[in-house]
């Protein structure tokens, strides 16, 4: 927590030897840090960061307990200066007896609050505070209200124990109970807001009604006004869960709820009543009224710890010294007793306000802290295990080469996209939040495919018209009421394959630069069959896009982006590409084999065919490789043609068939016969052969 | 032009004039040798078999010559050969260097026209951040692991000694799964907040001695700005053995600081507060953007705010109630000790390169990652 101090209210309890801006550097290197300091002389402030476990340095005495010890210098007492005035005051009102008047408190709920102090102040005149207070509080930030309340901020922001005051003469039925509420009750809050109360909370209570959330806040209806004359000074130590979830409930946190979550000091409920008393009574005149009234209803267990030697120097090394360690803890209030006939074996006693440390391993934090983390010599640890690396690791790093080769960027997107999205682009049931940062992003992904898209057309929109991203994660699905988590890869391109230089024209990204791409990835893997088919997923366009099937499975599909059905607005075409990691990665990276080069030269025969548009590449290419001529070592298409003279609904296609041997060179007959061959196939397909 | 004459005088001054009248004749009808046609009719004038110069000469002044004399003439014949020769020889490379010469003048291209650039993709800052601390714990014999983003409340709370309604859970702005009610606490699903989880979950998987470095994403309920996100991606650390002491975290930690940010680096440490580390510490590295002075040139450097110092990374010695959930897998806490360290990727990319902005790397603006090229 981000909290103000001022070094002079430090210096009020301990006398230091250095000046404000050394001990900031100082109380940074024990773990109060002091992340920036402003003002200067009296006005100077330490803006502090403090620890959620270190409630007892959220205040000036704390902080000053801590430079005691990391000084090594006393640390002066807080008494107020009381007794003599209430005995003058009360005798005074009762003629020669001294008349007590115990305020009764009732505490129903022992566990929930363990202890309940109260002192009653009569005749104060309200006021504002003196200046020396509202000088230190406004330091801090604290707005200043009246002397009473002010008193009780001061109290709290020297000791660091929240109390609360209430007009005593607004408080019905002369008694306090600390109860559950009931169903049904209200209590209007000091901020003002009308709270609804349940039996799930704690609240404090006079003969007829709540009149403050326990630990949380006071009642508007029995607050101090100027018209207060009288007061009661409430200061209890409240159970640390209760506050907290009282706190969440009604969604108030407070300096008060900040410090009784985390544990205030148990025993300083009387010392923290005393001194707001002392506070009001110097600023506003008044009486004590009887002595202070201090219900324990429960006392709080503080076990002691048992420290041993050979475990601080297991942890921290064998560097530090007996006397240092037992003189460490001496100075933070702890107190080590050597166990009977044990040497190196020692009872702690913890202070009251340090409910923080519970365990050997708290004890060692300390001593390592106040022995300064930086004095301990830096070592590498010996090790004897190997390197295991993650199953896929090669694969990724394989296919994020590649990619980048490719001239795709890497790119990173949320992991959170819209229910629409999710719909749209994954048949899988998406993970909901349930409490999103907008309604943008109110499922986790089930496609990167949005997150691409969305990259893309934020580039189109800043004048980039050449795109090329690529964003390798996983992305999530629900599956019964587990998270299922798959990584994937997906691809986005929209411009030109080639840009236009004074070289050379440009040339528009095709269906083939993407083909050609995934390609280029799905080759990286070894595989029996990998083939195309055109049931890519219907957000694509269905004369541009194809799936690929990797031994059946679907590994892959590309294309061009439907801006209609992904309901996107994109100035110019958008190609997409998907790889579905976890079924590409059934299969083991392609193996090298290596082949001797060929010793014997290679003959090329072309082919030029008509063909009807039914007949794709794919099936000629299967129906040539289908023949089974071991010599033929490549079969490719090399151009293609439409129009002219070729008929509607046909095509004319330039095929090379390259044939080889590794034994031999090939005989003329040999070629033609198998040319003959594939001429055959081929016009079993219904091809017509133009001209060889 | 010149032609050979018959000898009739077969002393050596007569000779010497001979020849010198002979080779000041090759020179002069080399020099006017101006295309390869010219150097062909040149060539075959003095070194045709048939009437060429130096036949005639082998002819009119050898075969001719008085037996006394045809010692020296042989000799002197053979040097008009060579002389002929090297000379016919040397006119011809001038013809072909004039030649070549001017095919490349034509061939000329402007070499300060830019280059034609195939596209390279460039590795995203983050990730190459995240790749880099990786590699630098791997050299130093430390596993990756990686473990789930949606997390239950078990391994990113509760095994981390986060208990139930402890308010160390109010630092770490969750996002929750929904409809999570009906199942017990511990098993609701969140996305994790920090990468570690995954110590627990490979502690659970595999017995000590342990190095492991875990990069992963992670989500906090963060509204983006300038300096939030609500994902960003974390390297966890964690060595556990029988003898890990403070000194090792702090020995490692600097050992691959100075591997990341450069030998000069320093390290400093102070206390900090994680529930699953005791005790725990932050560290900090001399900043690597001012060398520590706190200024650039006259101006205050901002990644370090002046101090010299940037905050780098949380760490600690493992907290023993961590163990004692894995306690069953072999790390009692009383025989074995550990370390673990936590650092944001994003941030120190942010640090390193000086962006202003962590939004840009969720943006896919290509000419921010270009840059990265």
């Amino acid at each position: 927590m981000n909290m103000k101090l001022s070094p002079t209210w430090i210096r009020d309890f301990v006398a230091l030897p250095v000046d404000d801006h050394r001990l900031a550097e100082d109380l940074t290197s024990i773990g109060i840090a002091v992340e920036g300091i402003s003002g200067g002389g009296d006005s100077t402030v330490f803006e502090m960061e403090i620890g959620t476990n270190r409630p007892d340095a959220m205040n000036h005495y704390g902080v000053a307990r801590e430079a005691s010890a990391f000084y090594d210098v006393p640390l002066k007492l807080i008494s107020p200066k009381l007794t003599s005035a209430a005995k003058a005051a009360s005798t005074a009102r009762s003629g020669g007896t001294i008349e007590v008047v115990p305020f009764p408190i009732t505490i129903e709920e022992a566990n929930l609050c363990p202890r309940f102090t109260a002192r009653v102040v009569r005749g104060v005149k309200i006021r504002p505070s003196p200046a020396n207070v509202v000088q230190r509080l406004g330091l801090l930030d604290q707005r200043p209200i009246n002397n009473a309340v002010d008193a009780t901020n001061y109290t709290l922001w020297e000791i660091g124990k929240p109390t609360h005051v209430f007009d005593l003469d607004l408080l019905e039925g002369g008694k306090i109970i600390v109860r559950r509420a009931r169903d049904g009750e209200t209590l209007k809050t000091l901020d003002g807001v009308e709270r609804k109360l349940t039996t799930e909370d704690l609240v404090v209570a006079d003969g007829r009604k709540p009149v403050g959330l326990a630990g949380v806040m006071g009642g508007f209806d029995t607050m101090i006004t100027d018209k207060t004359r009288n007061i009661l000074i409430e200061s209890a130590w409240w159970d640390p869960a209760m506050v907290r979830k009282m706190s969440r409930r009604h969604g108030i946190h407070t300096d008060a709820s900040h410090r009784f979550e985390r544990g205030a000091d148990y025993e300083s409920t009387v010392l923290s009543c005393d001194r707001v008393a002392e506070l009001i009574l110097q600023s506003g005149g008044g009486e004590l009224v009887g002595d202070v009234v201090d219900v324990v209803a429960k006392r709080i267990d503080q076990a002691p710890v048992a420290l041993h030697l050979a475990e601080v120097r297991r942890i921290l090394g064998e560097e530090l010294g007996t006397n240092e360690i037992l003189g460490i803890l001496k100075r933070l209030g702890f107190e080590s007793v050597p166990e009977p006939g044990e040497e190196a074996e020692f009872t702690v006693h913890i202070p009251s306000w340090r409910l923080d440390v519970e365990r050997e391993i708290d004890l060692i934090e300390e001593i390592a802290r106040l022995h300064g983390y930086d004095k301990f010599a830096n070592k590498l640890p010996a090790f004897s295990g190997a390197v295991i690396d993650q199953p896929d690791q090669a694969k990724d790093q394989k296919l994020r080469s590649l990619l980048l080769a490719l001239g795709y960027n890497e790119a990173v997107s949320l992991s959170f996209i819209s229910h629409e999205d999710a719909a749209k682009f994954s048949p899988m049931p998406a993970i909901e939040l349930a409490n999103p940062i907008s309604d943008e992003a109110s499922v986790m992904r089930n496609s990167i495919v949005p997150g691409i898209l969305g990259m893309v057309a934020y580039n189109l929109n800043r004048g980039s018209d050449n795109v090329r991203l690529f964003e390798a994660g996983p992305v999530w699905e629900a599956s019964g009421p587990k998270a299922m988590e798959l990584k994937r890869v997906c691809m986005g391109a929209t411009g030109s394959a080639v840009a236009a230089s004074v070289n050379q024209g440009a040339r528009p990204l095709s269906f083939f630069d993407l083909k050609g791409d995934m390609e280029t990835l799905l080759e990286a893997f070894e595989c029996d069959a990998l083939c195309y088919d055109s049931n890519a997923a219907e957000y694509y366009h269905p004369g541009r896009s194809a799936r690929a099937v990797m031994d059946g499975a679907t590994v892959a599909q590309f294309g061009q982006i439907d801006p209609e059905k992904a309901a996107r607005k994109l100035r110019q075409d958008v190609w997409l590409g998907e790889i579905f990691l976890d079924r590409l990665y059934t299969h083991s990276l392609r193996q090298v084999r290596y082949q001797a080069l060929p010793r014997y030269p290679a003959v090329e025969r072309d082919f030029s065919m008509v063909f009807g548009d039914a007949v794709g590449f794919e099936k000629i290419q299967q129906a040539v490789m289908g023949l089974g001529i071991a010599e033929l070592r490549s079969f490719v298409p090399v151009e293609i043609f439409r129009g002219g003279a070729v008929p509607a609904g046909k095509y004319s296609i330039l095929l090379r068939a390259t044939l080889q041997s590794g034994e031999r060179t090939l005989r003329e007959d040999e070629v033609a016969q198998w040319s003959g061959k594939i001429i055959n196939a081929l016009e079993g397909l219904g091809g017509m052969l133009r001209a060889s | 032009m010149y032609s050979v004459a018959k000898l009739t005088d077969y002393s050596a001054a007569a000779l010497d004039a001979a020849v010198r009248e002979l080779l000041s004749a090759l020179d002069a009808e080399a020099a006017t040798v101006k295309s390869d046609a010219e150097w062909k009719a040149f060539r075959d004038r003095w070194m045709a078999r048939k009437n060429g110069v130096l036949t005639l000469v082998n002819d009119l002044w050898l075969k001719a010559a008085p037996k006394d004399a045809k010692r020296d003439i042989g000799q002197r014949v053979n040097e008009l050969k060579t002389q002929v020769e090297q000379t016919v020889e040397s006119t011809q490379q001038r013809m072909q260097g004039g030649a070549s010469s001017a095919r490349l003048a034509t061939d000329r291209v402007d070499i300060t026209l830019p280059g034609i650039r195939r596209p390279v993709g460039a590795e995203h800052p983050v990730i190459k951040t995240l790749n880099e601390i990786v590699g630098v714990f791997r050299n130093l014999g430390y596993s990756v692991q990686e473990g789930p983003v949606i997390e239950t409340d078990y391994y990113n709370f509760e095994a981390l000694n986060f208990p139930p309604n402890h308010p160390a859970r109010d630092t770490q702005d969750t996002l929750f799964v929904a409809k999570q009610g009906s199942k017990p606490a511990r098993e609701r699903l969140l996305l994790r907040t920090h990468t570690s989880p995954v110590q627990v979950r490979t502690m659970e998987a595999m017995k000590p001695p342990l190095r492991i470095v875990i990069p992963g994403k992670v989500h906090r309920n963060d509204p983006p700005d300038a300096s939030h996100s609500p994902m960003f991606h974390q390297v966890e650390g964690l060595a556990v053995d029988t003898n890990i002491t403070f000194g090792d975290l702090k020995g490692t930690l600097d050992h691959a600081m100075k591997a990341l940010f450069g030998s000069s680096v320093k390290t400093h440490f102070r206390p900090s507060f994680f529930p699953f580390t005791e005790p725990s510490a932050e560290m900090m590295v001399s900043c690597f953007i001012c060398g520590g002075s706190g200024k650039r040139g006259s101006e205050p450097c901002r990644p370090c705010k002046t101090t010299g110092w940037i905050e780098i990374l949380g760490c600690g010695m493992v907290d023993p109630n961590v163990f004692e959930f894995v306690k069953g897998n072999g790390y009692d806490p009383k025989k074995v000790s550990g370390f673990a360290f936590g650092m944001g990727a994003d941030r120190i990319a942010i640090l390193k390169y000086g962006v202003d902005d962590i939004q840009l790397f969720f943006q896919g603006d290509v000419r921010f990652l270009e840059q990265w090229r």
